[in-house]
């Protein structure tokens, strides 16, 4: 099943995109939302359960303060109000990887509500209005076993792992983003980025969004251009990667565009996201009849932040990201360009962290946004989950800074890192990388190759210096590389009579 | 006495603190009298007389070494089937929880256990404690041992009969419109349903959380208020308990042993009275009323006027939070699971659809129904939200009563014990039944049970009901001990002893 898609062009020039975003957060707490269950990544399956987040009956939740006091803190830096009381609810529906067949929520009483985000998207700033962000429980996994597609139809049997249920969740709701026209793909991309630069800023969260630690929903609506009605909305569900963000709304804009140019109307539907083939696909019919018959959780009492915490959480805050970077700026010496392409590539955290590791700022921006992005984009991950980290980075900067490694040899140490090999001093010396500066080896080399490109060498002592370029490729060769070819310069110089 | 089986709780704590039994005896002496008579009253759902036994043991040597663990150290007792015991089946009345062993003991029981006392088993009751009959139960009727042809009230009709029927000298009940204390009343026995929040929930499988309290049936105020102090308290594992110190019960049902009122006002309650009210049940209220004023109590009537909408506040409320609750039961984890015919390789939504037709009986279907229409949008507002609002005039009545009276009393129930079968087909008629005990459990006061006489209709047992302000649980004890005192003055005994020997006893 293909969809028919209309040019981007052709999108904007008809219509004006309307969009949403649901981002799901999980909390890094050591225990779950309503019971004391760890919370570790990757455990056996159901090896991390108990009574209450099985859903036994009798049992009993718990609030865990320490996932209020993220909640708390996740508000205030978006921009929110904190309620001065609020309750938990009850969302009733069945489904077998939720326990209790209910998911114990926030409805019309969230923790965090109006507040909002300042965006950057290529250098503007776009603001996005939060209209609420409440906590929640997670549910358990399904696993889909035989079938082709790993989605329950189709599967012979299915598992649930409820290690994930009852792991805290702070869901964050947009308000409708309107206006926002050509740049919806990627202010979509940016807040879901800047976000998650800020809930690890927080350290309220992994921000793993390859292992789902956070999840987008996008919600899309088309509405022809000047129309002041919103139009038939998709919720795309669990985006997970910043370019799936983009992809997923600029492949709904062109979903859409076919269908309402095609004189057909929307579905309100929620839509698979596939990151392999960058398609949507139907999911299941969603209308704002949906009756989760809500009402208040009467085994938890309400949760009444006192304002005297708030404030106190409210000097716990990391730096505001327009500011720090205004400060990052100044400290690092970037142009405005260097700065706002560190920013567009998601680099920032990983080149401040680098710098904060030793390296020099320029060569931090180097690597992360030349040599980096480029194998990020051919593995088609995002930069920081290419498997690089910042204190990597930094030290293999340091052993070119040592004189030890050139450019070119640092990035057979980054394919020594990315498969494991080791610490980056490891990878040198078990892969013989380092670079020669024996001069009795080079000046054998250099003797060779002079002896090997006589008319060049002829060219030299006649004082053109700029042909050495072709001497000293020839040295590097016979030395695989390893070689500083600054030394290897002044050799050749020096034995040519030119230094 | 050669009968272990009818000394109260504190005879027997005080037979053990002297060494003339041992918990084993006792233990054993309850297990045969089960034996013998539980065929004909079907109190027990389960009977675990190896653990009852194994515990008693280790009373006995906590004896020996001086160190008992509570006051009821050794003494044996039955609990509900509504809450979960560890390594125990627990099926809360249901076909849908057969075979269900929990692997975790309710925060009730860990203190039960904790004091020493021996669990005799668990008691029958109507499913998911939907019920004034325990009619309801799948697993069929407890018989009053009054009248086996007759119910022994509901939900809670298990525990009730086990202790009237002496085949245990303390049980736990759960009150959550008056499972307590209208089996209480309708088997001549003592029921608490403490303050909401005083005992824990953990473990308690919920029918309606905002509303349920696991309290103590016993024979005597004093055995209620010996057990409240063992099971009461703060718990961390739920939210919603009480994080203050009980009020010293016993020391309160012991100062009302006395018999004297002086100075104490009583509420009559007018609007739990009169019409539809048995006439025995009120000539014996009548009774207790001039028995109190003659004890030196100062008695007023009071007026609630809002609850005469109390049942059908609380026949929303209920199903409401009931049918959220019951959604777990889905055959996903635990419990019966059933897999539908005719379909060759169902969903899981198919087997939970076909277990849950074949695992709940109709009642439950029909709160489970009646609940998730009061919560469906666009009946919210009309129906749980209005609920919510006369259920906060509930309370402001009470507030208003109680500057009025120290305790307000009532008729517990409007009846006596009813023919099995009678009201079965006529739920409305059924709900009736907690008329009067409904509106402590939407306002979270609370209430006490005590034998009140029997009706010269039908010489069956009725039950008087003290009513008292939240957390003040002491009051109900003081003045239901006193008026305890002044019934055995007056009748010369306990009104237990004036029911008739059940064939198989030993009495």
């Amino acid at each position: 099943m293909t969809d028919t898609l209309v040019s981007f062009d052709d999108v904007l020039a008809a219509y004006d995109p309307a969009l949403g975003l649901e981002v799901h957060v999980e909390l890094n707490t050591a225990s779950k939302m309503f019971c004391g269950c760890a919370t570790e990544f990757g455990a056996d399956p159901n090896t991390q359960v108990c009574p209450t987040c099985l859903g036994l009956p009798g049992a009993m939740p718990v609030v865990n303060g320490k996932a209020v006091e993220s909640a708390i803190r996740i508000g205030l830096a978006l921009n929110c109000e904190i309620a001065e009381w609020c309750r938990f609810a009850r969302k009733n529906y069945f489904y077998p990887d939720m326990p209790k067949n209910f998911q114990t929520s926030q409805y019309d009483e969230p923790i965090c509500f109006d507040g909002y985000m300042d965006v950057d998207v290529d250098g503007e700033t776009f603001r996005v209005e939060i209209e609420r962000a409440h906590m929640e429980e997670d549910t358990g996994k399904s696993l889909h076993v035989g079938g082709a597609t790993g989605r329950i139809h189709g599967a012979d049997y299915s598992l649930v792992d409820y290690n994930r249920a009852g792991i805290p969740l702070i869901e964050i709701v947009t308000r409708p983003i309107l206006g926002a026209g050509e740049k919806a793909p990627a202010i979509a991309k940016a807040y879901v980025a800047q976000l998650r630069d800020l809930i690890v800023a927080l350290g309220v969260s992994d921000a793993r969004m390859d292992q789902g630690s956070i999840r987008a929903d996008v919600n899309l609506s088309l509405a022809p251009k000047g129309s002041d009605k919103l139009g038939t909305r998709t919720e795309t569900k669990n985006v997970n990667s910043l370019r799936s963000v983009e992809r997923a709304v600029r492949y709904e804009m062109q979903r859409h565009a076919a269908i309402l140019d095609g004189g057909g109307s929307m579905l309100q539907e929620t839509r698979h996201w596939h990151e392999d083939t960058g398609i949507t696909t139907s999911g299941r019919e969603k209308s704002d009849a949906d009756d989760y018959r809500y009402f208040p959780e009467p085994d938890l009492v309400p949760v009444a932040p006192s304002r005297e915490w708030v404030e106190e959480l409210r000097g716990t805050l990391p730096e505001n990201p327009t500011q720090k970077r205004a400060r990052l700026q100044v400290a690092w010496g970037f142009s405005d360009l260097e700065l706002r392409d560190t920013v567009g590539a998601g680099a920032l955290g990983l080149v401040e962290e680098t710098i904060a590791a030793g390296a020099a700022p320029q060569a931090a921006r180097k690597w992360w946004l030349g040599e980096l992005a480029r194998r990020a984009k051919e593995a088609d991950v995002e930069l920081v989950e290419y498997g690089v980290t910042p204190a990597q980075v930094a030290a293999v900067q340091a052993l070119v800074d040592a004189g030890k490694l050139n450019d070119k040899l640092a990035r057979q140490v980054f394919d020594g890192l990315v498969a494991g090999e080791g610490t980056p001093e490891e990878i040198v010396a078990a892969r013989g990388l380092a670079i020669v500066s024996d001069d009795g080896a080079l000046s054998a080399a250099v003797d060779n190759a002079i002896a090997a490109n006589a008319d060049v060498a002829d060219k030299i002592r006649d004082g053109k210096v700029a042909a050495a370029g072709a001497l000293i490729g020839a040295v590097m060769k016979e030395m695989r590389g390893q070689a500083d070819a600054g030394r290897v310069r002044e050799l050749i110089l020096e034995k040519l009579g030119q230094a | 006495m050669s009968d272990l089986t009818r000394r109260t709780a504190a005879e027997l704590a005080d037979a053990l603190a002297a060494g003339e039994t041992t918990s084993v005896e006792l233990t054993q002496a309850h297990l045969d009298r089960i034996a013998a008579v539980d065929g004909d009253v079907h109190a027990f759902l389960h009977i675990d007389g190896e653990g009852a036994l194994a515990q008693a043991a280790a009373a006995d040597a906590r004896r020996v070494d001086g160190k008992p663990a509570s006051s009821l150290d050794g003494v044996p007792i039955a609990v509900k089937d509504v809450l979960a015991t560890k390594g125990l089946p627990t099926t809360v009345g249901s076909k849908i929880l057969e075979g269900w062993v929990p692997p975790y003991d309710a925060t009730v029981v860990t203190r039960l256990r904790e004091a020493g006392l021996p669990i005799l088993g668990k008691t029958n009751m109507d499913e998911f404690a939907m019920g004034s009959s325990t009619e309801h139960s799948a697993y069929g009727p407890t018989h009053n041992p009054w009248d086996l042809s007759r119910i022994p009230g509901g939900s809670g009709g298990g525990s009730a009969a086990a202790v009237a029927a002496y085949e245990a000298p303390l049980a736990i009940g759960t009150d959550t419109g008056g499972s307590i204390r209208q089996p209480g009343a309708v088997t001549g026995t003592v029921g608490v349903k403490p303050t909401y929040g005083g005992v824990s929930r953990y473990g308690l499988v919920a029918l309606a959380n905002s509303l349920d309290q696991a309290g103590p049936v016993t024979r005597t105020v004093l055995d209620a208020a010996l057990l409240h102090e063992i099971i009461g308290g703060h718990d961390p594992l739920d939210s919603t308990s009480a994080d203050q110190p009980l009020p010293a019960l016993v020391d309160a049902a012991r100062e009302g042993a006395s018999g004297d009122l002086t100075g104490v006002r009583i509420g009559v309650v007018k609007e739990l009275g009169g019409e539809g009210y048995q006439p025995g049940v009120l000539a014996r209220f009548q009774d207790t009323v001039d028995l109190m004023v003659g004890a030196g109590a100062e008695v007023v009537e009071v007026s609630c006027p809002t609850f005469v909408h109390a049942l059908a506040t609380y026949y929303l409320i209920l199903p409401a939070e009931a049918s959220s609750n019951l959604a777990k039961f889905d055959a996903m984890r635990y419990g019966l699971r059933v897999l539908p015919e005719n379909i060759d390789s169902p969903s899981a939504e198919d087997v939970m659809r076909a277990t849950r037709d074949a695992g709940f009986g109709d009642e439950v279907k029909r709160r489970i129904i009646l609940g998730t229409y009061a919560l469906s949008s666009g009946y919210y507002d009309a129906y749980y939200g209005q609920a919510q609002k006369v259920r906060t005039l509930v309370t402001r009545d009470f507030e208003a009563a109680f500057t009025q009276a120290d305790v307000l009393i009532s008729p517990t129930a409007p009846t006596t014990a009813f023919k099995l079968g009678e009201k079965l087909d006529d739920p409305l008629a059924m709900y009736l039944n907690d008329l009067a005990t409904i509106p402590a459990n939407l306002s979270g006061v609370p209430g006490i049970s005590v034998p009140n006489g029997l009706a010269d209709e039908d010489g069956l047992p009725s039950g008087i009901q003290i009513l008292a302000p939240a957390l003040a649980d002491d009051r109900v004890y003081r003045v239901g001990a006193a008026v305890e005192a002044l019934h055995v003055k007056a009748w010369g005994g306990p009104l237990l002893a004036q029911a008739p020997t059940l064939e198989g006893g030993a009495r």
